[in-house]
């Protein structure tokens, strides 16, 4: 503890109260009021500890206590961002969006209304310019105050993406956002997305979280996606940052009336990463799939926790993580479904399961099921185990060496979640990335797969899949 | 079809049945000046005739337990209890030693009679000791010769302290330490009394050891501390049954178990509560904070805590294993029941420590009326216990809409051959079993109790004879057409 | 005994009886046989008074009550007995504590003492020799594990227990091998006398060949379309049920 240097909390405090004047620049009355409101109650909550339960077995306030600065807006927004990142899926045909250091960045235009009256850009922008519709959405879902870093996010996020999908309208091409982290001193940042889905409407989300230097940076990322009647969202999440970074990942599913989410969360790469996902059910008939894969390997930390909120009846709730953690790594599952009084008819599963590699790597899994009502199927299972030495035992019988056998089961432990990704070129990609943890080899590479130099590269398994 | 009507009916007939047991027995009292601070220990210590030693553990204990705060993370709504607003000690006036039962004073002959549990009965029930605990003191301890030449030693906590100090000095707190916890420490700073239970080398114990705990007089707590331990090769099976008489306020009771199982040994304890639960509005009842936990000391060694809870307002209570030697098994049966506006935050502790040590945890939930019943457990794999297992279910039942089923499992694990599996399901009483029931003329009213104890069957299997049929029974009385 | 007069029923708007008359007496066995779909189970269901339909007209009238009046175990208590087209596993709970507790509970219905341990295990024996049940089955809990016959099987055991006025056999050949098959149909052979009376669902012929009816009723969208002796179940058997479709339209 170091008591001469001011905690981080009251850098921020000071932060705020000295540049009150340009966070609150472009805001509608209503945000102002609601950025307000949030800094008082940062004030009381401060940076979670480890006093709280959700935060027990993550320490982010030992990693604050260096040296962070809150990221200032770039000079210019206009700047060409292939300049200094390509996505390296190459056939992902996507409308692709980014941020820098939390600020929306851009070549042409920050906001631009597409044809089909889909409206995609700045969140800073399309409060100035759709000010009925910020307002009318934003700070809808993310209203459970758990924690600090919500309200931190909300008090001082100035940026992000906004994405706005009308009613009726069916988006082909899916939207990747890309949120990069490049700054040659620690960085604070808080980014801020908003994403609308009409009624009858849908929408696919690649959601990537990528460091470009490899300078520590802490990113504390909140999203809100609306999801109204009858529409469909998909959703993946890609994690891979370098190794200092820590992410602070919040997603907030508001949905609607027979609406359907489809999430997939992956995370490949990180220093610590935490996601926190919630999903909240307002109307009956509505369902959900969350699910997520997580490889970690090193020191590196990875906190997952999911909340399922119904408080509809007649929804239909299904979550499914694995982690393959490797070396000294440790993982944190933290499964919550809340069933409400009146949400009968519930359908909820949880399920989590882990293999843990080696002797160090360390797991916590905490499947909380809270239920109120009586009529509904809930269940909920957690494994931790290493591979099942039965099939182990089978495919050595059929000739293959135990460390392929051993790659071919945790491939297939791995494939489940990896299945789930509806996109051809990106399940491929992760397919191979994975295949290449599993193979030791992504430490090779500089930065991780996706960026990777050796793309000629074919990755196989050395064994002739036929004869099995 | 009228069958809301009829499950109206029978949901007031549940909750017009009042508890059996609420009587109060007149016997005169002795009992401490309320409040608590360092000279109610020394009271406490000096009533007992305590040696030295006990008396710095107890001031140890309550200068830890003032630094404390109570824990507020169960899933239970508790109001503020003021400690120093009750006694800490009570016990009958005039307690003599009795050498049979004719010297007993008739009124706790009768209560016990009321119970259900008189001394005479159990006297001549096949093999079953008992050591009754009357509010604070232990009053008469039956089958002492039997015992005796077994070399079983099985007495109250008291005696022990008289007659056996070593044995209580060199494994009181090892397994659940002073500090260990808000209730533990305020047990260990002013427990009252208890049983003790040393099994030697070697001995299979040939009964049931059974102690039944009863709380009378209003407004004390009871802090009961049992310590039981199997020497190697030694195996004893011990019961536990509680009931307390009904009363407005709220009484507390926070109890300390301690198990000590050594190498090759096995200890079975069975518990069946039915303390007094508060009425229909949820008023009174007892508040049941209970710290118990054993050691699964040597290699081999085997601990099962199998326990049938329908009693206490707020419960909770997570029986422990510590399965520190290689090789050692840890068991954990559990049917928790809540009604009216009982709230219960129950469940284990498996801490693998040792090589190839197994754990099994079976929990049955089932709740109805307003109640909240938490299953709540943690399972630990270090980084040592290689090969180790564990096995967790944990279901739950729900009567009727306005009550919560909540499964709180924690796995925390280090160890890279290390298994564990958790599974756990929610459901109310299917339609379909209860038309079968029906149509086969059984009520539904009967139907829920054939099928609730049908459900924990697994559970009420595990324990004894004696206590399974009257587990079976109070399954039945607590839960009576309570579907909504 | 049972008078069914133009019985319509409905299940979630969705008509499935659609004024059904059906008068049963005393010492008589009736067949109702009829393709999937046309409401056979859900006549059953209604006798036994599963609460998931609309009763929209019509009235059952049982030995001089009203049907629809009663719970379900009221009517059991009566002596309605259904065999289950699909008997249900209730985890846990012994077939004998089962059926002791539905013997009692009829007895204390009908306002007798319940029977000691000893007659009930002793009627138990009794039953289950007349049914041919192996002994292992009633240590079992109900239903759990059975297989398709054994669940049968189990029904008719029940059966003879319970000694019905009125047994509804819903589709209770439905899935049985020929052994298992001539054991139902002996156990109620058995059982039937000039006291009571059976209702036998079947989809096919097989089961009469065994169970000889008095009545042949053929259940078709709702309604009894035609009723004959015996011989009525043969030539369903020869022309199938699409021969129904003619006659009637």
């Amino acid at each position: 503890m170091q008591t001469t240097q001011k905690s981080i909390k009251e850098r921020i405090i000071h932060y705020v109260e000295n540049h009150s004047g340009e966070i609150l620049q472009n805001d509608p009355p209503e945000m102002a009021q609601l950025r307000r409101k949030a800094f008082q109650l940062f004030k009381t909550q401060g940076i979670p500890g480890r006093n709280l339960e959700s935060w027990k077995n993550t320490d982010i306030q030992s990693i604050l206590d260096q040296e962070y600065h809150c990221s200032p807006e770039p000079e210019s927004r206009k700047i060409n961002v292939e300049t200094f990142f390509h996505c390296n899926i190459p056939d992902l045909d996507t409308l692709m969006v980014n941020t820098l250091n939390g600020y929306y960045i851009y070549r042409h235009s920050p906001l631009k209304k597409h044809p089909n009256g889909v409206i995609i850009g700045s969140l800073a922008e399309a409060k100035k310019q759709y000010p009925q519709l910020v307002d009318e959405n934003y700070g809808k879902c993310a209203i459970d105050t758990i924690d600090g870093m919500i309200s931190l996010n909300t008090a001082l996020a100035n940026d992000g993406v906004f994405v706005y999908v009308p009613d009726n309208v069916e988006m082909k091409e899916a939207i990747q956002i890309v949120h990069i982290n490049h700054n040659e001193e620690r960085l604070l940042t808080n980014v801020r997305n908003l994403i609308v889905v009409g009624k009858n409407s849908s929408l696919t989300l690649v959601h990537c979280d990528d460091s470009y230097t490899k300078q520590a940076a802490f990113i504390n990322s909140l999203t809100e996606i609306i999801v109204k009647q009858n529409a469909v969202v998909d959703h993946y999440k890609l994690q891979n940052l370098n190794n200092n970074t820590t992410l602070i990942n919040q997603v907030f599913f508001s949905q609607f009336a027979d609406s359907r989410v489809h999430s997939v969360a992956m995370t490949l790469n990180g220093g610590l990463i935490r996601n926190y996902a919630h999903t909240r059910f307002h109307e009956p008939g509505a369902e959900a799939n969350v699910l997520g894969l997580y490889l970690v390997d090193k020191t590196q930390n990875v906190d997952n926790q999911v909340y399922i909120n119904h408080t509809a009846p007649n929804c239909t709730s299904n979550e499914l993580f694995k982690g393959l953690i490797d070396d000294q790594a440790k993982a944190i599952f933290n499964g919550h479904i809340k069933v409400h009084r009146n949400a009968q008819k519930t359908i909820a599963y949880q399920n989590n399961k882990n293999l843990l590699l080696t002797d160090k790597a360390r797991i916590v899994a905490k499947p909380f099921l809270e239920i109120y009502a009586d009529d509904v199927k809930c269940s909920h299972g957690a494994t931790v185990g290493q591979l099942d030495n039965d099939a182990l035992f089978y495919l050595m019988s059929r000739g293959i060496s135990k460390e392929s056998a051993r790659m071919l089961l945790m491939y297939a432990f791995a494939a489940e979640v990896i299945n789930e990704i509806k996109i051809d070129v990106l399940r491929n990609q992760i397919d191979d990335m994975v295949k290449k943890r599993l193979h030791g080899e992504l430490d090779i590479c500089e930065t991780c797969v996706l960026h990777c130099q050796n793309r000629e590269r074919e990755i196989t398994f050395p064994i002739d899949m036929s004869k099995i | 079809m009228g069958k809301e009507n009829q499950q109206e009916e029978i949901l007031q007939h549940v909750t017009q049945n009042e508890y059996k047991y609420g009587f109060v027995t007149d016997v005169e009292m002795e009992i401490a000046p309320v409040g608590l601070n360092e000279d109610t220990v020394r009271y406490i210590s000096a009533k007992k005739n305590e040696p030295e030693w006990l008396l710095a553990f107890r001031l140890n204990a309550f200068r830890k337990w003032e630094t404390m705060k109570m824990p507020t993370w169960a899933h239970l709504d508790i109001p503020p209890i003021d400690y120093q607003a009750i006694s800490y000690y009570a016990a009958p006036k005039n307690l003599p030693k009795y050498s049979s039962l004719e010297e007993v004073d008739p009124e706790l002959l009768k209560t016990f009679d009321k119970l259900g549990i008189s001394l005479e009965e159990q006297k001549r029930l096949a093999g079953v000791a008992v050591d009754a605990v009357f509010d604070s003191v232990s009053v008469k301890t039956t089958f002492q010769e039997t015992l005796k030449k077994h070399g079983i030693i099985f007495c109250s906590f008291s005696d022990a302290v008289q007659e056996y100090p070593d044995l209580v000095q060199k494994y009181m707190g090892s397994v659940v330490p002073p500090h260990d916890n808000f209730f533990a420490a305020l047990n260990s700073a002013v427990f009252s009394d208890g049983s003790f239970c040393y099994i030697p080398r070697g001995v299979r114990c040939p009964i049931e050891l059974s102690t039944y705990f009863r709380i009378n007089t209003a407004n004390t707590g009871q802090f009961e501390r049992t310590l039981i331990v199997a020497d190697e090769e030694s195996y004893v099976s011990y019961m536990e049954g509680c009931t307390a008489p009904q009363r407005d306020e709220n009484q507390l009771h926070a109890a300390i178990v301690e198990i000590i199982v050594m190498k090759d040994a096995e200890v079975k304890y069975s518990t069946v509560q039915n303390w007094y639960p508060g009425n229909k509005e949820g008023n009174g009842g007892i508040y049941n904070f209970v710290t118990k936990r054993g050691i699964c000391k040597g290699n081999n060694a085997k601990l099962s805590w199998t326990q049938v809870e329908t009693g206490s307002a707020k419960t909770w209570k997570y029986p422990s294993c510590i399965l520190l030697g290689d090789n050692t098994i840890g068991e954990f049966y559990s049917v928790a029941v809540t009604n009216n506006y009982q709230q219960a935050d129950t469940g284990s502790k498996m801490i693998h420590l040792g090589k190839n040590t197994k754990s099994t945890i079976i929990s049955k939930g089932i709740s109805a009326g307003h109640s909240d019943n938490s299953y709540r457990g943690l399972v630990k794999m270090v980084k040592k216990a290689a090969n180790a297992r564990n096995y967790s279910q944990c279901d739950s039942l729900l009567l009727g809409d306005k009550c919560g089923a909540h499964t709180f499992p924690y796995i925390k694990t280090e160890n890279q051959t290390s298994m564990v599996e958790h599974e756990a399901t929610t459901s109310k009483i299917s339609e379909d079993q209860l038309f079968y029931c029906n149509q086969r003329g059984i009520s539904t009213e009967s139907a829920i109790g054939l099928i609730v104890n049908g459900y924990a069957k697994e559970v009420l299997n595990k324990l004894p004879m004696e206590f399974a049929i009257e587990a079976q029974k109070l399954l039945s009385i607590s839960l009576e057409g309570s579907v909504g | 005994m049972l008078s069914i007069k133009n019985l319509t029923v409905s299940i979630e708007n969705k008509q499935i009886l659609k004024g059904l008359n059906l008068e049963i007496n005393k010492g008589e066995v009736h067949a109702i046989m009829g393709p999937n779909g046309t409401g056979k189970s859900t006549l059953a269901n209604i006798i036994a008074g599963k609460n998931i339909y609309t009763i929209e007209e019509g009235t059952i009238d049982y030995m001089g009550k009203n049907l629809m009046e009663m719970e379900v175990d009221e009517r059991a208590n009566e002596g309605i007995f259904l065999s289950f087209q699909y008997p249900v596993e209730i985890p846990g709970v012994s077939m004998v504590n089962f059926m002791r507790t539905a013997i009692n509970e009829q007895r204390q219905y009908h306002g007798k003492d319940p029977l000691s341990a000893a007659e009930f295990l002793q009627k138990m024996e009794e039953k289950k020799k007349l049914v041919e049940i192996h002994s292992k089955l009633t240590n079992r809990s109900v239903n759990e594990g059975f297989s398709g016959g054994e669940k049968k099987k189990n029904e008719i055991f029940q059966m003879a227990m319970l000694e019905p006025v009125l047994a509804i056999l819903d589709e209770t050949d439905s899935g049985l091998d020929i052994d298992a098959l001539r054991v139902v149909a002996n156990g109620v052979n058995k059982l039937r006398n000039e006291n009571n009376a059976f209702i036998v669902i079947t989809h096919y012929q097989r089961l009469l060949d065994y169970i000889i009816p008095d009545f042949v009723h053929v259940l078709f969208e709702g309604k009894i379309v035609k009723s004959g002796g015996k011989e009525l179940a043969l030539e369903l058997e020869q022309k199938g049920y699409e021969w129904l479709n003619q006659p009637s339209k």
